[in-house]
C-alpha cells in the first residue's frame, strides 16, 4: 500500500522532475564544448546541437551557426579543433579570436545538408532577432551592436523589415549601423549615413562605441564622427544636469519633510525646537517597530508596512510633541532662547532613552518591493525609493497647505501667526492652537522619519544629521509661508547637488552654509518675510 | 580715565573673585609642587590639568555670559572661537615637536608629512614663535568675531535668527576642519605635544605653571568684563539686551555696542581655548562641534546669566559632574544634561546664583533672565494669562 503510493508520488513527479532538470541543462549549457562537438558528429547529431545551441539563446552561438550554414565551419583533424575559415583566415568560432593551428593541420569542411540548413536558418532568427519576446530580440540587437559582423546584415535587414517595437527597431538599426561603420567593404557614404542613426539609436553606448571607431575609421569619415560626438557630449551633459536637477529635487524633498514640520512651530509660536531632529528619529523607529511586529504576526502585509507605520508615527510623535508643549513649552512662552535651550535638553533625553532602549547600533527597515528597484525615464535613471520620497514630499506639502488653508485650525493658526494678541482678543483659544500646532509639527517630523528609513540609517542620531540643514531650510525659507519652505528646501537641495560636483560633498556644503549666512545678512527674515506688522513681534 | 575706570571695575565682588582667582593661582601649583606625595594636602598632577580645564572652560562660560547675559545674543557658535584659539595654540606646539616626531622631519608635523606634503602652508608660517601664536590666538577669533558680527548685527539679525546663524558658522567650520586638504590634522586634530616655551608640557612645574596661568588669565577676564559691565558701555548693553528697539531710538548705535561685546567675548574665548589645548593635549574638530556649544550656553544659564560670578560656578559644576557621571554612570550623563537643561530653564531662570539670593533674601538689582524685547513681555503675558498658568515666578 504504502509503496504504491510512494510509486505513484514518484511517478507523478517524474514530468516536473525531468523538466526542471532540461531548463537547468539549457542554462548552464557550456558553449564551447556543444561547438566542438560539432567536428565528429553525424548529421543526426548535428541536428540535435544545432537546436540545443539555439535553445541557449546567447547571440555568442550565432557566427558558429551561421558558419555551419555557410560551409565554413572546419574541423581540424589533426587537433581535432573545430574553427571558421573565410579566405585564409582562421577564427574561434565562439569568442571570434583568430586562431593559429600547427603545421600539420588537415582541414575538413564539416558538411551539413539542405534541410539541416533550412534548421539553423529558422534557429538562428527564431532565436534571436525573430522571437516572439521583444525583450529576447532587443537582447539580440544589444549582441550584434556588441559583435558587429558584416555576415548579419541581411538578417538584420530581414528583422527590421518584421519589427513592430519601436525602442528594438532603434536597436537593431543602431546594430545594423555599427556594423556597416566598423567595416571597410560598405562604401563611405552608407558609412557616413550610418553614424547619425547609431549616434541617435545606440544610446548610452554610443559615444563608446564612436570613440571605438573613430580610432579605426578612415581620415573622411572622422569629421562626421567628431562632430557626431560633440553632440553626443553635449546631450550628456544637458542629461547630466537634468539628473543633477532630480538628485536635487530628491534630496529638497527630503529637506522640505524635515524643515516643514519645524517651520509652522516656528512661525506659529516663534519657537525653535531643537528637539525636532528627534522627533524625525522617533518616525523612524516607529517604522521600525511596526515592520517588526508585522514581520513576526502578519507577514502578508511586509509590503505594506510603511503605509502601515505612517499614522502610526504621525500620532505617536504628534502626541509626544503636544506632551512637550503642555509639558516644558508653554511655561516658557516669551523667551525664545530658552525655549531653544529646553528642547534642546528634551532632545538629549530622546536621544539617549532610544539609545538605552534599542542599542546604538543601526537599525534595519526592508523597502518594501515597489519602492526596490529603478527605472528608466529617457537618460534619466530613478531610483524607486527616491521616486516615492519625493511623490509623498509632494503629498505631505499639499495636505499641509489643505489644512492651513482649509480648515478651522488653520485658520486659527495664521491668525496666531500673523497677530497672537488680535487673535487671542478675538476669541482664539491660543494656548489650544499653540498645542495644536506644536503637535501638527511634530507628527510632520515623525512622517519625514518614516520616509527617511528608506534613505538613511536608523541610528539614535538620526535626528541630530538633520536638525542644522532643517534650520537652514527654514531660516532660508523665512518664515510664516509654506511656499517660501517649499522654495527654500528645493533651491538648497539643487543648489548642493550643483556644486558637489565640482567642490566635493563637504565643501559643497560649507560653501552653502556660507551663502546661507551671506543670504542672512541681505534679508534677515528670509526669502519669503511675512511683511507688516507682523514682523515686529 | 584708566584708573577711573579700573576704580569702577572693583567692585567689592569683583575684588573678591580676582582674589580668590590668584589665591588659587597660587595655592594649588603650591599644594602641587611642595607638599610631597601622600602627606595631607597634596593635589595630584593630574588634578592639576583638570583643575585648569575646569578653569579655561570658566573663562569660556564668562566670555558667553558677556553676550548672553548682559548683551542679549545668544552665541551657539563660541566653541568655534574656542577651537580657534586652540588651534592655533595647537599649531604653535606642533611646530615646538620638530625632529621628534614618528617621522622625524624637522619642519612639517606627522600628518603633513603622511599626506606627502612637501612645503609647510602659507598659514603655518610664524607659529614656530610663542608670541606670534599668541597674538593669532587673540586675532583669529576676534577677527572673526569681528567679521561676522559687523555683518550680522548691521542687517539687524537677531534672536533666534543670529542663534541659528551662529550655529551654522560653528557647524560650517567642524565640516572644514574635518577636511584633511585644509592642514589641520583632519579628523585626527593636533596632538602629541612635546614643548611649550621649551619646558616639557608632561612635567609637573610646567602643568603647575599652566594652571597658574590658566587661574591669572581668570582673574583677569573677571577684571575685563566687570570694567565692561559697571562703565557707561555695559549700562548700553544692559539697554540693548532688555530693550534693542528703544535703545536704537534714544540714539546709540546698538549694532557697535553688540559689535564690541561679540568681539571682546569672542577673544576671551580664544585665550580659553589657548590655555586648554595644551593642559588636555589635544585639538581636534570635535571642538567644533554645535552640541559642545549648547553645552556651553547651559554652564552659563545653571550658574545665572548676567552676572560675573555665575558661569564660572555653572561651568565648574556641570564640568565636576560631567567627569563624575562619565566615569561612574556613563549611560545617564545624557540624560543628567538634559534635564540640566530643561530644569535650569523652567526652575532656575536666574541660575544658581539667583537662587542663592532668593533663599538668603539679599535684595539686588535684577540681573538676568530679562526677555529680550520689550515685545516678548506682551507675548509671555499674553500666554501665561490666557492658559491660566502663571509663568515661574520671577527671583524678587
Amino acid at each position: 500500500m504504502l509503496t504504491l503510493r510512494a510509486i505513484r508520488l514518484v511517478l507523478l513527479a517524474l514530468p516536473f522532475l525531468l523538466t526542471s532538470i532540461d531548463a537547468a541543462r539549457a542554462q548552464e549549457t557550456d558553449i564551447p564544448a556543444l561547438v566542438q562537438s560539432m567536428g565528429e558528429a553525424s548529421l543526426r547529431e548535428l541536428g540535435q546541437i544545432v537546436s540545443d545551441l539555439a535553445s541557449t539563446g546567447d547571440p555568442a552561438v550565432v557566427p558558429a551557426l551561421q558558419a555551419l550554414a555557410d560551409g565554413n565551419l572546419y574541423l581540424d583533424e589533426a587537433s581535432s579543433a573545430v574553427v571558421i575559415q573565410r579566405g585564409s583566415a582562421l577564427s574561434d568560432p565562439v569568442s571570434g579570436d583568430a586562431v593559429a593551428l600547427g603545421a600539420d593541420a588537415d582541414l575538413s569542411r564539416i558538411r551539413v545538408n539542405n534541410s539541416l540548413r533550412r534548421d539553423i536558418a529558422t534557429a538562428l532568427a527564431g532565436m534571436t532577432l525573430m522571437s516572439d519576446n521583444p525583450a529576447t530580440r532587443l537582447a539580440a540587437a544589444n549582441g550584434f551592436m556588441a559583435r558587429p559582423d558584416p555576415a548579419n546584415i541581411p538578417l538584420l535587414d530581414e528583422a527590421i523589415a518584421a519589427e513592430t517595437n519601436a525602442n528594438v527597431l532603434r536597436l537593431m538599426q543602431a546594430a545594423r549601423a555599427v556594423t556597416i561603420l566598423g567595416d571597410d567593404e560598405f562604401d563611405l557614404a552608407d558609412r557616413q549615413a550610418a553614424i547619425p542613426v547609431i549616434a541617435s539609436n545606440a544610446g548610452r553606448s554610443a559615444i563608446t562605441i564612436l570613440t571605438g571607431a573613430l580610432s579605426t575609421a578612415p581620415d573622411d569619415l572622422k569629421p562626421a564622427i567628431q562632430s557626431a560626438l560633440a553632440g553626443l557630449e553635449q546631450e550628456r551633459a544637458v542629461w547630466g544636469a537634468l539628473q543633477n536637477v532630480w538628485f536635487g529635487i530628491s534630496l529638497g524633498s527630503v529637506l522640505l519633510l524635515a524643515a516643514i514640520g519645524l517651520a509652522i512651530t516656528f512661525g506659529v509660536m516663534g519657537v525653535i525646537n531643537m528637539a525636532h531632529g528627534e522627533m524625525v528619529m522617533l518616525g523612524a523607529y516607529t517604522t521600525f517597530i511596526v515592520q517588526l511586529i508585522i514581520r513576526q504576526n502578519f507577514p502578508f502585509l511586509l509590503d505594506y508596512s510603511l503605509l502601515i507605520a505612517l499614522p502610526a508615527a504621525f500620532f505617536l510623535t504628534g502626541a509626544i510633541g503636544v506632551g512637550i508643549e503642555r509639558g516644558v513649552i508653554r511655561w516658557l512662552y516669551g523667551r525664545p532662547l530658552e525655549t531653544l535651550l529646553a528642547t534642546w535638553g528634551i532632545s538629549l533625553i530622546l536621544q539617549q532613552s532610544v539609545r538605552s532602549i534599542f542599542g546604538p547600533t543601526n537599525q534595519m527597515v526592508i523597502a518594501p518591493t515597489w519602492m526596490s528597484g529603478s527605472f528608466e525615464f529617457y537618460g534619466l535613471s530613478i531610483t524607486y525609493g527616491r521616486f516615492w520620497i519625493v511623490i509623498f514630499a509632494a503629498i505631505v506639502f499639499a495636505l499641509l497647505l489643505l489644512v492651513l488653508n482649509r480648515t478651522a485650525l488653520g485658520l486659527q493658526m495664521r491668525a496666531v501667526t500673523q497677530n497672537r494678541r488680535m487673535a487671542s482678543s478675538m476669541g482664539i483659544r491660543t494656548p489650544f492652537v499653540d498645542a495644536m500646532t506644536f503637535g501638527l509639527g511634530s507628527g510632520i517630523a515623525g512622517l519625514a522619519g518614516v520616509a527617511l528609513t528608506q534613505i538613511d540609517n536608523i541610528s539614535p542620531n538620526l535626528g541630530q544629521n538633520y536638525i542644522i540643514d532643517s534650520f537652514m531650510v527654514v531660516v532660508f525659507g523665512g518664515v510664516g509661508n509654506l511656499w517660501g519652505t517649499l522654495v527654500g528646501a528645493l533651491t538648497l537641495g539643487v543648489a548642493n547637488k550643483f556644486l558637489e560636483p565640482y567642490a566635493g560633498a563637504v565643501l559643497g556644503k560649507i560653501l552653502i552654509l556660507v551663502l546661507i549666512i551671506l543670504f542672512i545678512q541681505r534679508r534677515p527674515r528670509g526669502l519669503f518675510a511675512l511683511k507688516g506688522r507682523a514682523v515686529e513681534q | 580715565m584708566l584708573t577711573q575706570a579700573l576704580f569702577r571695575a572693583l567692585d567689592r565682588k569683583a575684588i573678591w573673585l580676582i582674589g580668590i582667582f590668584l589665591a588659587v593661582a597660587i595655592l594649588v601649583p603650591m599644594a602641587n609642587l611642595l607638599i610631597p606625595p601622600g602627606q595631607f594636602g597634596h593635589v595630584p598632577t593630574y588634578l592639576v590639568s583638570l583643575l585648569g580645564k575646569y578653569l579655561s572652560y570658566a573663562i569660556l562660560a564668562l566670555a558667553l555670559d558677556l553676550v548672553w547675559g548682559y548683551c542679549g545674543i545668544l552665541s551657539l557658535g563660541h566653541g568655534a572661537f574656542f577651537a580657534l584659539g586652540g588651534y592655533a595654540m595647537g599649531m604653535y606646539l606642533m611646530r615646538q615637536i620638530g625632529s621628534r616626531g614618528v617621522y622625524g622631519n624637522p619642519v612639517l608635523p606627522d600628518f603633513m608629512v603622511f599626506l606627502n606634503w612637501r612645503d609647510l602652508p602659507w598659514y603655518w608660517l610664524g607659529f614656530d614663535n610663542f608670541w606670534f601664536a599668541m597674538a593669532m590666538v587673540l586675532f583669529v577669533p576676534g577677527l572673526l568675531a569681528f567679521l561676522f558680527g559687523f555683518f550680522a548685527f548691521r542687517s539687524r539679525v537677531t534672536g533666534v535668527y543670529l542663534s541659528i546663524m551662529t550655529q551654522a558658522m560653528t557647524f560650517a567650520l567642524l565640516l572644514a576642519f574635518f577636511r584633511n586638504d585644509m592642514g589641520f590634522g583632519g579628523n585626527n586634530g593636533l596632538t602629541d605635544f612635546k614643548d611649550i616655551l621649551g619646558g616639557p608640557i608632561q612635567a609637573q612645574t610646567t602643568r603647575a605653571a599652566l594652571f597658574a596661568a590658566t587661574a591669572i588669565a581668570l582673574a583677569l577676564s573677571v577684571l575685563v568684563c566687570s570694567g565692561i559691565v559697571n562703565s557707561k558701555l555695559g549700562k548700553v548693553m544692559i539697554a540693548v539686551r532688555d530693550a534693542e528697539s528703544r535703545t536704537r531710538f534714544l540714539g546709540y548705535r546698538v549694532e557697535y555696542v553688540k559689535l564690541f561685546a561679540f568681539t571682546v567675548s569672542a577673544i576671551m574665548a580664544g585665550i580659553a581655548g589657548a590655555l586648554y589645548v595644551p593642559q588636555v593635549g589635544i585639538i581636534n574638530p570635535g571642538e567644533f562641534d554645535p552640541a559642545n556649544s549648547i553645552e556651553i550656553v547651559i554652564w552659563t544659564a545653571l550658574g545665572g546669566r548676567g552676572t560675573l560670578v555665575g558661569p564660572i560656578i555653572g561651568a565648574i559644576v556641570v564640568n565636576l559632574g560631567k567627569s563624575w557621571f562619565t566615569t561612574t554612570l556613563p549611560e545617564l550623563w545624557l540624560f543628567a544634561l538634559g534635564a540640566l537643561f530643561v530644569c535650569s530653564t523652567l526652575f532656575l531662570p536666574k541660575g544658581i546664583v539667583g537662587l542663592w539670593h532668593q533663599v538668603f533674601g539679599r535684595r539686588q538689582k535684577p540681573i538676568g533672565a530679562a526677555p529680550t524685547q520689550s515685545s516678548d513681555i506682551e507675548k509671555g503675558e499674553d500666554a501665561a494669562s490666557l492658559s491660566g498658568n502663571p509663568q515661574p515666578k520671577p527671583a524678587e
